[in-house]
């Protein structure tokens, strides 16, 4: 490791920060995707659906590698104006993985109990008042684990925006080879990087995890004061973990 | 002629009187290819209580749900206190709705939210009361279920008997007209039946409320209605007051159906 000098670490370090950065906003635009196209395709009528259905498989079916550099190379000639790369490749990973994510909020919504809708009916709830008030809050712990999945594919999903020139781990690990002209060193630097941002996500999202799971009477209860009245009515807590496989992406 | 309609009615099927509570007239429902309701008419007055008895398939939840707009009528008109609830818009449904109230077998309570909330929520987001104000009523109404000590607890901390009390109190929280009961104890342990029962029989002997219900429990059914109707393959086949139709009955079909029950 010592042929990485000082110079060469803060390369690095600031491809970690972009990396986060990519992460957290094709992360936000992922989630409101997923929600908005989850949702239409649950929707009663039936061109909502249709429509979604089509946006869904059209983001699965395309590489978002090859659409990452159409959108920064192609559209431009078209329509004659340049995304930034960042906002290129933010709007890319967004698209494509809240496509994947509009799988897991339409399975979770499908889930809920068919009894709680109509319990909601029977009380007179207009349909946004189901969803906001019934539907979506007993969805929400359903949606945390493969969410987990798709957010640590995502954070490996950024790796392809190196070829934006977009200064992110990847990219900087590529400049780091370049000037110690070996790869070993860098390349298992990098591998053990993404291992940690990959780990901590994980982490946080079994927090919000076990949160879902108390607000729907599941698990421990997250405020203590509340702890009086819950039983030990723990439920079995194992929920299927979502790991990071160390796949290369 | 509907066969309903050519039979003595002690709860007082006004024939256009206008003063029923609930009405179809000539409802069809069917499923795919079968007609699970067969051009069906019945009233009920204000404040009866009527219970649907009847075998497997026959129609009672059909019914049930039909009144609460869960599913749509192919054919005929429901009226609940004099709107329509079939056919009308979306919206005017939604106010006729206001007028009824279900519990069902399987309770429904809300998992996400505390046994206070559950029976809070839709006062407060549906009628506009204040929470406080739907706090008030909704302590008095889990103080007649006998359930005031729960407030704070999530319904899977409860046990079948208690959720469906909570069920109970949920439904009469929005003061309906009319509350429908599908065999309300039949998701229960044996032991929990007679507490929810009893409750019941409490509510229909001191409130005005309309009730409909269907249930196997055949000694419930004797106790609180004041008409019995014995439904089978969609068509009400006879309908009575309950001694009459426990005691004596006149279709050869209804007597057999009890003698398998009772
Ligand atoms: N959603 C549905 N799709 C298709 N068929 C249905 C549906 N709901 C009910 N049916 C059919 O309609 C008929 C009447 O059903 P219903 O549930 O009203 O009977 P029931 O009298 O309540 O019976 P049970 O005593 O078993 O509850 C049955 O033959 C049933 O199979
Ligand atoms: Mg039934």
């Amino acid at each position: 490791m010592s042929e990485i000098s000082p110079g060469l670490w803060g390369i690095l370090l600031h491809g970690v920060w972009v990396t986060v950065q990519l992460t957290v906003f094709s992360a936000a635009l992922g989630a409101a995707v997923a929600f908005a196209v989850g949702l239409a395709r649950t929707h009663r009528l039936r061109i909502v659906r249709i429509v979604s259905g089509a946006y869904f498989e059209l983001f699965r079916g395309t590489s978002a590698l090859v659409l990452m550099i159409w959108v920064f190379f192609v559209v431009p000639l078209t329509l004659g104006w340049q995304l930034v790369p960042m906002w290129a490749a933010v709007l890319t990973l967004g698209c494509t993985y809240g496509a994947y994510g509009s799988e897991v909020v339409r399975g979770a919504v499908a889930a809920v109990p068919q009894g709680q809708r109509e319990a909601g009916v029977a009380l007179g709830f207009t349909p946004a008042q189901r969803l906001r008030k019934i539907v979506l809050p007993q969805a929400w712990p359903e949606m945390v684990p493969p969410f987990n999945n798709l957010l640590i594919e995502l954070l490996k999903g950024t790796a392809l925006v190196s070829v934006l020139g977009v200064g992110d781990i990847t990219f900087g690990a590529q400049l780091v080879r370049n000037a110690t002209g070996r790869s070993a060193p860098v390349y298992s630097v990098v591998l053990v990087m993404y291992f940690v941002l990959a780990f901590l996500l994980t982490r946080a999202m079994r927090l919000v995890e076990r949160r879902a799971k108390a607000g729907v009477g599941r698990g421990p209860s997250p405020e203590p004061a509340a702890a009086a009245q819950s039983g030990p009515d723990r439920r079995r807590d194992a929920a299927p973990s979502a790991s990071a496989p160390g796949g290369a992406s | 002629m509907p066969a309903d309609t050519a039979l003595p009615n002690p709860a007082g099927a006004a024939p256009a009187g206008g003063r029923e509570l609930i009405r179809l007239d000539q409802v069809t429902k069917r499923f795919g290819g079968t007609t699970v309701l067969d051009r069906l008419d019945f009233t009920v007055d204000p404040g009866k209580h009527v219970t649907l008895i009847g075998p497997s398939g026959s129609g009672k939840t059909t019914i049930l749900r039909l009144l609460m707009t869960l599913t749509k009528p192919d054919e005929g008109t429901i009226t609940v206190d004099g709107e329509q609830l079939f056919p009308a818009s979306e919206k005017e449904r939604r106010e006729a709705r206001k007028k009824i109230g279900m519990v069902f077998q399987q309770f429904n309570l809300f998992p996400n939210m505390t046994v206070l909330r559950n029976i809070t929520e839709a006062p407060v987001t549906v009628l506009g009361l204040s929470r406080d104000e739907a706090e008030v009523r909704a302590r008095e109404l889990l103080d007649l279920v006998g359930l005031a000590d729960k407030c704070d607890a999530r319904p899977t901390q409860l046990s079948g008997g208690q959720q469906q009390r909570v069920a109970i109190a949920r439904a009469l929280a929005m003061r309906p007209r009319v509350l429908l009961l599908d065999e309300v104890t039949s998701a229960l342990d044996p032991e929990l039946v007679a507490g929810v029962l009893d409750l019941l029989r409490d509510i229909a002997r001191s409130t005005d409320i309309t009730m409909l219900c269907v249930t196997h429990e055949m000694n419930f059914a004797r106790d609180i209605s004041d008409q019995v109707l014995m439904f089978d393959a969609g068509r009400v086949i006879e309908s009575g007051p309950p001694e009459k139709l426990f005691g004596d009955p006149e279709q050869e079909r209804t007597r057999e159906f009890l003698s398998a029950v009772l």
